[in-house]
């Protein structure tokens, strides 16, 4: 398979306090790996590593085998390859639902209004959201900001989609609608990074499965392997509480 | 009847109608210097605001952070002095100060919009900081996670948010200059509190011209007031949007669920 991104000996510290400790795992075309472990294991991080908003310590980030790290790939043309999903988020608040997916395409992809648009069009319909382009991110409930977020990061082309807690500010009963659509993103081929605590959509969605603890990958498979036969007992310790309340 | 038979109202109906025309011109003249100043201090006020909002880069080298330090410093220094002293000498300091030192003689016009400009800079760019403070940070973190640049970022989505936010600030801002240009008196700028002063020296009524004047500042910040309040709400738009009935997915989600013979989303 096509290896996009090979993360190697990842560090990052706050300080004096180590939040990822030699994290190594790669991401290849058509993986959908959910990252899954405790709060403050580092999941967040590490996505923020990958997409840049925070600066790693030490380690390698390699972009088809280029090192983003060390300034190989331009920071800004990358970011549009490696797109993010923000557990708050983050739609412009000053533009409508359709300028929030055309206004990257434009300005940074330099695409022509006509297309971006089309563009943004065909993703928002993908989302369910065709018919809202008009409103403003403040006259949206929080699973159709989500949604929208998902298709203005989609209508930049990126080759994998990060999702970092997509659903952990939603009202419950806006959790399914935000997952149907990324389920449907995994089904159409789509490559992604979900840190998630949602173990269901862990489970049953992707390919693979991390889980992290303090700051480091305490094991990694198939979610068969994790869910099923652990072989860490931290694993099976985080995992029991999830499934004994089923 | 002369004028030591009227009264009060009389006396006011006197000035307005012998000396209408003149509260007009000094009214307008009021009006041009306080939106111009204004806008001019909106102008200086973002361009001092956005640098004093930049952080130095990782990658930049030691003369780009220094160079920064010096101008950062040198714009504090600027707003510190002209928020810290009153306009009124700071319009004979200038003024007298260019004639005296360089043998510039400034006009009325452009000494007066120089004054009141920089002035307003300097509240405004403090406001400006808070405003672009005040825009979450994840609209930031949003714009660039799709590869925005930084001045992109700052032009496209901080920026819009942070005007909206300091409005109120502006609109303040405006009143407060249709008032304050009474201090250019003091260099002879001829607008409405020059007006009243001649008026009043030359009929002796001042409480009447006092009340006159008074009236008409009343209106012109009064009118401006709501003008900005309508402004502020026509860029915010409707506020509600029809929600519930034409999302067919978020109807469905939460009524069922996605697979719920492999325990579904819950």
């Amino acid at each position: 398979m096509d290896e996009i991104l090979r993360i190697e000996h990842l560090v990052k510290t706050f300080g004096t306090n180590e939040v990822l400790k030699d994290i190594d795992f790669t991401v290849s075309k058509g993986d959908v790996i959910s990252i899954i472990g405790a709060s403050g294991s580092g999941k967040s991080t590490l996505l923020r590593c990958i997409n840049m908003l925070e600066d790693a310590t030490g380690g390698r980030i390699l972009y088809h085998g280029k090192d983003i790290l060390a300034g190989e790939v331009d920071e800004d043309r990358y970011r549009t390859k490696v797109g993010m999903v923000f557990q708050s988020f983050n739609l412009f608040n000053n533009f409508s639902v359709l300028d929030n997916c055309i206004v990257g395409q434009t300005h940074v992809l330099k695409r022509k209004k006509d297309e971006a648009e089309a563009k943004a069009m065909e993703y928002l319909s993908k989302v369910g959201m065709s018919q809202y382009i008009k409103a403003k991110p403040r006259q949206l409930s929080g699973g159709q900001k989500q949604r929208v977020a998902i298709a203005r990061a989609l209508a930049m082309d990126p080759e994998v989609l990060l999702f970092d807690e997509p659903t952990s500010a939603l009202d419950p009963e806006m959790v399914g609608e935000v997952l149907d659509v990324m389920k449907s993103l995994a089904e159409g081929g789509m490559t992604m990074l979900v840190v998630t605590h949602e173990m269901a959509f862990a489970r049953d969605v992707s390919n693979r499965v991390i889980y992290m603890a303090d700051g480091r990958i305490e094991e990694e498979g198939s979610p068969r392997e994790i869910f099923y036969s652990p072989k860490s007992p931290r694993t099976k310790d985080f995992l029991s509480r999830f499934t004994s309340n089923k | 009847m002369t004028i030591a038979e009227m009264n009060f109202f009389q006396r006011m109906i006197y000035i307005i109608q012998d000396y209408g025309g003149s509260l007009l011109k000094g009214a307008a003249t009021t009006m041009v210097i306080a939106i111009v100043c204004t806008l001019l201090g909106c102008v200086i006020g973002f361009a001092v605001g956005l640098v004093q909002t930049i952080e130095p880069h990782k990658k930049d080298g030691i003369i780009r952070r220094g160079i920064l330090r010096v101008v950062k410093f040198i714009l504090t220094a600027y707003v510190e002095v002209f928020r810290g002293t009153p306009m009124m000498l700071q319009a004979a300091f200038i003024y007298y100060g260019t004639s005296q030192l360089f043998g510039i003689n400034l006009g009325m016009w452009s000494a007066a919009i120089i004054i009141v400009s920089i002035n307003t800079g300097a509240y405004m760019a403090e406001t400006v900081r808070g405003g672009i403070l005040s825009v979450d940070p994840g609209q930031k973190e949003g714009a660039r996670a799709i590869g925005m640049s930084q001045p992109q970022t700052m032009l496209l989505v901080v920026l819009p948010q942070a005007l909206r936010n300091i409005m109120p600030q502006i609109g303040n801002n405006l009143i407060i200059n249709i008032k304050d240009t009474c201090v250019l008196s003091i260099i002879g700028t001829v607008e409405l509190f020059f007006t009243f002063r001649s008026i009043s020296g030359a009929l002796y009524m001042y409480f009447e011209a006092a009340t006159v004047t008074m009236i008409i500042y009343f209106v012109l910040t009064f009118v401006c007031s709501r003008l900005l309040r309508w402004a502020e709400s026509k860029m915010d738009g409707p506020s509600n949007f029809d929600l519930a009935t034409t999302d067919t997915l978020a109807f469905t989600s939460g009524l069922t669920r996605y697979d719920s013979k492999k325990g579904g989303t819950h």
